[in-house]
């Protein structure tokens, strides 16, 4: 490689690297505990075990699910229903307007045979929501989310142009070379390549998908713009309802619509997911990937008539399968595992890459010492 | 010598194979992840005994 080259790719490295190293250290360190959230969620109650229903058991109406909610909240409105897949139990998302942003709704859940409130604390409150807030957007809300996705991309960057100039420092070298007995700085300088090539794939797809997520957001916007708008234009005119069909009713047709697939969640009129009109009935399939891959059916918050069944659009079927391959909580505890081991890899990256940068020399120095690693051994 | 981005391609190619894997379904599939990221641990931890402490 030219030595114009090399200089241009390591001035890229270097300050991709910079400004976004302190941030994806915050990422890393609190997505650690974050990776293990529905066991910590089982083992600290916030998220609690109850043994299976009989399989002859008797669902409890939704609608009084929801009045039982209520009760706990008086003067709220219910936001959102949603099912364990693999506990009879649900929760309902209540607010003080249909518009409640996250942070503030109020979460009750409840049995779904007995109708008994489960004790739990809210979703929004804790250690494990405020170590989500920090990773997720720093608790700025959407400037917070994109200034993390830009971090995601710089990322990115720095990962490409950090395999860039992995070539002509391993050129003479085996793969995998780590060589501890000579300097410092070259010790720490293998130790950032091995482990920055062992873990090239899975930190570019993670770092990758992780920026898609931000963007969450704008998408779902768009999203209801675009094609949920399509559907709430037909009822331009018309006041918001006032008295609500049945939710029961809405789920069984929603049901019957989809016959292969079962209820993830339903957004009430209002809340941003079913526009002002309709329950959005949101169906998922059982495999690892359709269980991801909501089916919305939206159903006429009034008359209880199904509506439509839209087809997601190619942006919100990438944002959806982004989530898993960001989160790794689809393969099983083992997985989970070797995620963290991974992220701790890659923590020893950052670190490793810091301290190469505290060790710098000027940038003459660092281009001329990756020239020579192209022809000799490093000394 | 072999080219240094072998080394690299093969990593990137089986970790987005470990990675799908475990999207497409369970059973065989979750454990065709958990070799293959077990695989690239295995790889630092190989990388970190053989090292030389010339």
């Amino acid at each position: 490689m030219q030595r114009s080259a090399i200089k241009a790719w390591f001035v890229v490295h270097k300050w991709t690297s910079l400004v976004c190293t302190l941030f994806l250290l915050l990422l890393c360190l609190t997505g650690l505990p974050l990776i293990f959230g529905h066991e910590i969620g089982h083992l600290t109650g916030a998220d609690p075990e109850i043994p299976a229903a009989p399989a002859d058991a008797r669902i409890r109406n939704l609608d009084a699910q929801v009045q039982t909610a209520l009760q706990h909240f008086p003067g709220n409105v219910p936001l959102f229903v949603g099912w364990d897949p693999d506990a009879p139990l649900m929760y309902v998302n209540t607010g003080a307007r249909s518009d409640t942003p996250a942070p503030q709704m109020q979460t009750v859940l409840l049995n779904t045979v007995s109708g008994e409130q489960v004790p739990a604390p809210q979703f929004n409150e804790g250690v494990m929501y405020f170590l989500y807030r920090l990773h997720t957007d720093l608790f700025l809300g959407l400037p917070g989310l994109l200034f993390m996705g830009a971090m995601g991309l710089l990322f990115v960057v720095a990962i490409v142009s950090g395999l860039v100039l992995y070539g002509p420092f391993m050129r003479k070298q085996r793969f995998g070379t780590l060589r501890t007995g000579r300097s410092r700085r070259l010790a720490w300088l293998d130790l950032h390549n091995v482990i920055g090539i062992i873990t090239l794939g899975w930190a570019l797809v993670v770092g990758l998908t992780g920026a898609i997520n931000t963007l969450a957001k704008p998408l779902e916007q768009a999203w209801q713009t675009q094609q949920l708008g399509e559907f709430a234009a037909r009822y331009a005119g018309q006041p918001k309802p006032t008295q609500l069909a049945s939710l029961q009713a809405a789920v069984d047709t929603a049901r019957a619509a989809e016959p292969d697939m079962r209820p993830a969640f339903v957004s009430f009129p209002g809340t941003g997911y079913s526009g002002d009109h309709h329950y959005g009935v949101f169906m998922q399939g059982d495999s690892p990937v359709t269980e991801r891959l909501y089916r919305p059916v939206l159903i006429d918050a009034q008359t209880g008539a199904l509506t439509a069944q839209p087809q997601l659009p190619t942006y919100m079927t990438v944002l959806l399968l982004s989530q898993p391959l960001h989160f790794g909580d689809y393969g099983k505890l083992p997985l989970k595992i070797l995620w963290a081991l991974m992220d701790l890899l890659t923590i020893a990256v950052l670190i490793s890459g810091l301290y190469l940068w505290f060790k710098r020399g000027s940038t003459a120095t660092r281009v001329a010492e990756i020239e020579r690693a192209q022809t000799q051994e490093v000394a | 010598m072999k080219s240094p981005f072998i080394a690299p391609a093969w990593i990137t190619l089986a970790s987005l194979i470990g990675l799908v894997s475990a999207l497409l379904g369970d059973g065989l599939f979750d454990l065709v992840s958990w070799v293959i990221f077990s695989g690239l641990i295995a790889l630092f931890v190989r990388a970190w005994i053989k090292r030389d402490r010339r």
